[in-house]
């Protein structure tokens, strides 16, 4: 039974940092009724700049203030680039030049730091420890906490503040919200620099353990069956898909993996997602869409 | 502030707009808005009223549209290159056509993001919501329902009562009758004569409900394929023949079937 709960634990562990990415999308969709391609590009560019910086020998607090800054450019960037001339433009026109966005940050950040794998050290150790007969990995519990204090406080910040209220009336009717005032061009700067602060966070901690590399960008698959889970418009619902979906990937793969040869934790999540939109399209905690009949 | 005259509240000079660069929708309008009057801009459908408010508003950009030709005025002060959010703060705050409410907001919630530029204090937005449910007493009772699932009437007042939370001194009110019960609308336009005479806002009231927008108006402008055609007092209008015979459908003998209707009568168009 202890063995079960290990497992379980550990999945758990790992499906937060799932939903730390799929936090980052989560807000874009929020504010602007797009799934955010580039947000996998997003975390590799902040964690390749925070990294590069970091080898340069700058202070640690240093490179994240400057790192931070960088992704608050890049917002401001991508706002007056990319989403200015495209505004109340269909839904898969931003789409595509999200898709747009993700190739020049990956070709940008890579011409700017190089193609090399870096080594990430945030100075938590990596090494399990006994908690009540069950091995658990100290940096899991540390990850865990940061996700959890930053979906606690954007949560509020949604649903509490006057930005979070407009952030919300913006992703249901942005002409609506022109005309009562809320500046646009402001509050997706605010999103892009919240989902660039996301991915900054989900950047260093999948790089301290896999190494900052391009392969970074493919962890945001994984946020996808988070997302079908949770609901694309909830902020909590990432963090339930999350745990959901990593504590069952890892379930499935000790429990079930056996009988069918192994390594379905690569598929599983999936599958599992795709199960759950025939049950439920808009997830567990999404918005229903609202249609007048 | 600078001096204008009173009559010059709102004013529109001559504005010419166009769609993509090439639609030509507004072929020089002018109108006025008195302080404290409330004007109907009547018409059929793509004669131009929406457009028009639109422009005023300045929310055209997102629709690739462009005012090419000609000025706003707002109190004496030139407005066509001002951003929304700036005119809201100017106190000039559009309710579009089909309410447009946040669906996924709760009616309060509705209300709120309409204080979004006002920064005198969370006590002074609270008594502006109270004022506001004083005006609209269902949306009291509706408050923290979905907008998206509340009926029509209820969206259409709950869109009024988010442009009354900034403070606004004119309304751009567009179709507020449109999918509206016959009962709805009087109820709503009730309260936008209340508000014209209670909280001194001034109206310019895109319609295509002629017979109730010129009950209650003051004063009426009638555009076709974006001309302004005739203006004059709401009494004059009603009473105007022509208007008689297009708009509300009437004659000199009352009432009378659409079968009856010359159409190649109905045809005639007003030159400017």
């Amino acid at each position: 039974m202890s063995f079960f709960f290990e497992v379980l634990i550990s999945g758990l562990l790992a499906g937060v940092m799932y939903s730390l990415v799929a936090l980052g999308f989560v807000l874009i969709y929020k504010a602007s009724g797009v799934l955010n391609f580039a947000q996998g590009s997003m975390v590799l560019f902040a964690a390749l700049t925070f990294v590069s910086l970091l080898e340069k020998g700058w202070n640690f607090w240093a490179v994240l203030v400057v790192t931070l800054l960088a992704m608050l450019v890049l917002a401001i960037v991508i706002e007056r680039v990319v989403l200015r001339p495209l505004v109340n433009q269909p839904q898969i026109t931003l789409f595509m030049a999200t898709i747009g966005v993700s190739f020049f940050l990956e070709g940008f950040a890579q011409a700017l730091w190089g193609t090399e794998v870096h080594g990430l050290e945030l100075g938590i150790p990596d090494k399990p420890f006994e908690f009540m007969g069950m091995m658990i990995s100290q940096f899991d519990i540390v990850a865990a906490g940061l996700s959890g204090v930053l979906v606690a406080s954007l949560a509020l910040f949604f649903s509490k503040t006057r930005i979070g209220r407009a952030l919300r009336a913006v992703a249901d009717d942005h002409q609506a919200a022109l005309t009562v005032g809320i500046p646009l061009q402001t509050i997706w700067v605010i999103v892009w620099s919240v989902a660039g602060l996301v991915a900054l966070v989900a950047g260093l901690l999948w790089g301290s353990r896999l190494g900052v590399q391009f392969s970074l960008t493919l962890i945001t698959l994984k946020a996808l069956p988070v997302l079908i889970l949770g609901g694309f418009t909830s902020v909590p619902g990432a963090i339930v898909g999350g745990l959901i979906i990593g504590g069952s990937e890892k379930l499935a793969e000790v429990y079930v993996g056996p009988y069918v040869g192994g390594a379905i934790e690569d598929w599983f999540p999936y599958m599992f997602a795709m199960l759950f939109l025939l049950v439920r399209p808009e997830g567990l905690f999404g918005e229903k869409r609202i249609e007048r009949v | 502030m600078s001096e204008y005259n009173s009559s010059l509240f709102l004013s529109i000079n001559n504005i010419e707009v166009i769609y993509d660069h090439v639609i030509l929708v507004l072929k020089g309008v002018s109108l006025d808005v008195p302080e404290g009057g409330i004007v109907a801009l009547l018409g059929a459908n793509g004669a131009g009223k929406t457009t028009t408010l639109k422009a005023v508003s300045n929310v055209l950009g997102v629709e690739r549209g462009d005012v090419t030709k000609g000025s706003i005025s707002f109190k004496g002060e030139r407005i066509d290159q001002l951003n929304p959010a700036e005119l809201v703060k100017r106190g000039v705050v559009q309710v579009m056509e089909g309410r447009h409410c946040f669906a996924h907001l709760t009616v309060e919630e509705n209300l709120l993001t309409g204080a979004y530029t006002r920064t005198d204090g969370r006590a002074a937005i609270k008594a502006s919501l109270e004022k506001v449910y004083d005006y609209f007493p269902r949306l009291r009772t509706r408050r923290s329902s979905i907008a998206g699932y509340t009926s029509g009437g209820e969206q259409q007042m709950t869109a009024i009562g988010r442009a009354l939370m900034a403070n606004p001194t004119m309304i751009l009110l567009d179709e507020p009758s449109m999918g509206l019960a016959p009962q709805i609308v009087e109820e709503i336009f009730e309260i936008v004569k209340d508000l014209n005479s209670k909280e001194k806002v001034s109206f310019l009231l895109a319609e295509q409900n002629t017979i109730v927008a010129l009950r209650y108006a003051d004063y009426g402008y009638i555009l076709e394929n974006g001309r302004v055609v005739m203006d004059g007092d709401a009494k004059s209008l009603s009473e105007n023949e022509d208007v008689k015979e297009f708009y509300l459908g009437l004659n000199k003998t009352g009432r009378k079937s659409f079968r009856d209707v010359k159409h190649y009568r109905r045809r005639k168009r007003w030159l400017a």
